[in-house]
């Protein structure tokens, strides 16, 4: 109990630590310099006041509202896409082997190239930033249910046909529970790639959301503003990773531990 | 009980192709045959092709050669009469052990109310009536292959396969499971293809025993009848002078095979 509250205490330190020296270094002039000039760097002051802003006046709730929407289509679609193309190749070798190249072509490609690409096609709402999350997802879910797929124990597979099960059986009692729980793995991965999609869409084009707010601030040189928005960004990444647990928590209670990510 | 042999290998090659080419023969011209309601305990080193023989009477390998006999009717495909209990784990680990028992009657077409009341009867013969919301991780290496053994008998097979089923576990506990899987099977006598290493336990549970050679390409070079009376206690048994007797003439014949495996994986 001791340590744990050691383990906050210190934590927090780090915080004050960071956040102190920001402050001075920003304000006074060391030697008679200004080591972190404010236009840079701004300073927490008006950082804090910026995010208190938005909080107040209601502006930012659209935004975060704008990039969860793209954030939970992105993972939605990416995941179902890869699901059902994982469990198509994992059955059939031959598509695979056929479909090999193109899809490590695909995913060799950097996702961000195709931005452009799909605000032409899309416009500039919400559907280019899902496709651009979709990429990222599709390939993380689709390696996953593969390998999930693939990697069934032998025994477990012999043992279900010996208990008499058809291929249908096969696929709902054994495929599927294996695929899912690989999928499950990677799921902070892939709702993290969700909303880097989403993010990243919206610094590029768009007119409404977090990237959309911090490349406006950009464009201003309200340094400020970029900042509250990174800050923001990231406390909207803990929440989401956060429910995430919540939700593997429930949904993988059979398994001994819950692994790392898999790659 | 029918006169015809529950399983029925004559001949039996067993051969797998190497990845460099060439082929690799882990089991030649076996001939076997387990009569209804017959125990049979098969004995042979370390990678004698034991296994393999099981699979083949389960149906999941084809011979490369013989024949393949399940109560008369030539094996085609898999081995539909016949309950398998894997050496490795073979629980679905997404299922709790409620769900591993039922899900033989269920694939069976069993109502899924009725297939479970019944894997609750099947857990409370094992001894675990009330571990049934536990999922496999969560029980221990015994506890799970009582689970196994529920999720294998609740199908009520004609014939029982086992591959080296207690061999990961305590030797307490292998002899607790021991007792556990003869009180089973008096009361509905299948007939048992038991695979294990240890000499012991093959007498103790048998009606016969086989020994294989070492591999590769390993034969039955003997077959030993157990002339020790049911029902059985594994630990009052192993205390019969008769016990002694057949575990010295057979371990006597064995113990060339073993060295002989030995050498053969030390040289590999």
């Amino acid at each position: 109990m001791m340590r744990r509250f050691n383990l906050i205490v210190l934590q927090i330190l780090v915080a004050v630590v960071s956040i102190a020296l920001w402050y001075a270094l920003s304000s006074y002039p060391v030697f008679g310099r200004i080591l972190l000039p404010p236009f840079f760097f701004s300073n927490p002051v008006d950082v804090a006041a910026q995010v208190i802003d938005w909080f107040a006046g209601g502006v930012i709730w659209k935004h975060l509202w704008v990039t969860l929407i793209e954030s939970i289509l992105a993972f939605v679609l990416g995941s179902i896409g890869g699901v059902l193309v994982g469990f198509w190749f994992a059955r059939q070798p031959r598509t695979a082997a056929v479909f090999d190249p193109y899809v490590k072509m695909v995913n060799a490609l950097p996702r961000v190239v195709l931005a452009p690409i799909f605000t032409l096609w899309l416009g500039l709402g919400i559907w280019s930033k899902v496709a651009l999350g979709v990429t990222l997802v599709f390939f993380i879910v689709f390696f996953n249910v593969y390998q999930g797929v693939k990697e069934v124990s032998p025994t477990v597979l012999a043992n279900a046909r010996m208990l008499g099960m058809s291929e249908r059986q096969l696929m709902r009692h054994v495929y599927w529970p294996s695929a899912l729980s690989w999928m499950f793995s990677s799921l902070h991965t892939s709702v993290g790639f969700a909303v880097v999609g989403a993010v990243v869409g919206e610094y590029l084009g768009s007119a409404a959301g977090l990237g959309y707010l911090i490349q406006q601030a950009e464009g201003v040189f309200d340094v400020a503003g970029v900042f509250a928005g990174m800050f923001v960004l990231a406390a909207f990444v803990i929440a989401i990773d956060t429910i995430v647990s919540l939700i593997e928590k429930r949904l993988l209670v059979w398994r001994p531990e819950v692994g790392e990510a898999r790659p | 009980m029918s006169d015809l042999a529950a399983v029925a290998l004559t001949g039996v090659d067993v051969a797998f192709r190497l990845a460099g080419g060439g082929v690799y023969t882990a089991v030649e011209r076996a001939t076997l045959t387990v009569a209804d309601g017959e125990f049979v305990a098969i004995v042979g080193p370390t990678g004698c092709g034991k296994s393999t023989l099981l699979n083949i009477a389960a149906g999941l390998l084809a011979p490369a050669a013989g024949r393949v006999d399940i109560f008369g009717a030539p094996l085609t495909a898999l081995n539909r009469q016949a309950g398998y209990l894997f050496q490795a784990d073979a629980l679905f680990p997404w299922k709790t052990a409620l769900e591993n028992v039922a899900i033989g009657l269920e694939t069976a077409g069993t109502p899924q109310a009725e297939a479970r009341a019944r894997a609750q009867q099947w857990l409370t013969r094992v001894g675990l009536g009330s571990f049934g919301d536990r999922y496999p991780h969560m029980l221990s290496g015994g506890q799970r292959k009582r689970v196994g053994l529920a999720q294998v008998l609740i199908r009520d097979p004609k014939i029982l396969l086992m591959d080296e089923p207690f061999g990961p576990l305590d030797a307490q506990t292998r002899q607790i499971m021991g007792n556990l899987l003869l009180d089973l099977w008096n009361a509905d006598r299948k007939a048992v293809l038991f695979v294990t290493h240890d000499l012991e336990e093959a007498i103790a549970l048998s009606d016969r025993v086989v020994i294989m050679s070492a591999g590769p390409a390993a034969r039955v070079i003997g077959d030993w009848k157990v002339p020790l009376a049911r029902p059985r206690d594994i630990s009052e048994v192993k205390l019969d002078p008769a016990f002694h007797d057949l575990h010295r003439d057979i371990w006597h014949m064995l113990k060339a095979e073993v060295i002989k495996g030995y050498a053969q994986t030390e040289g590999a």
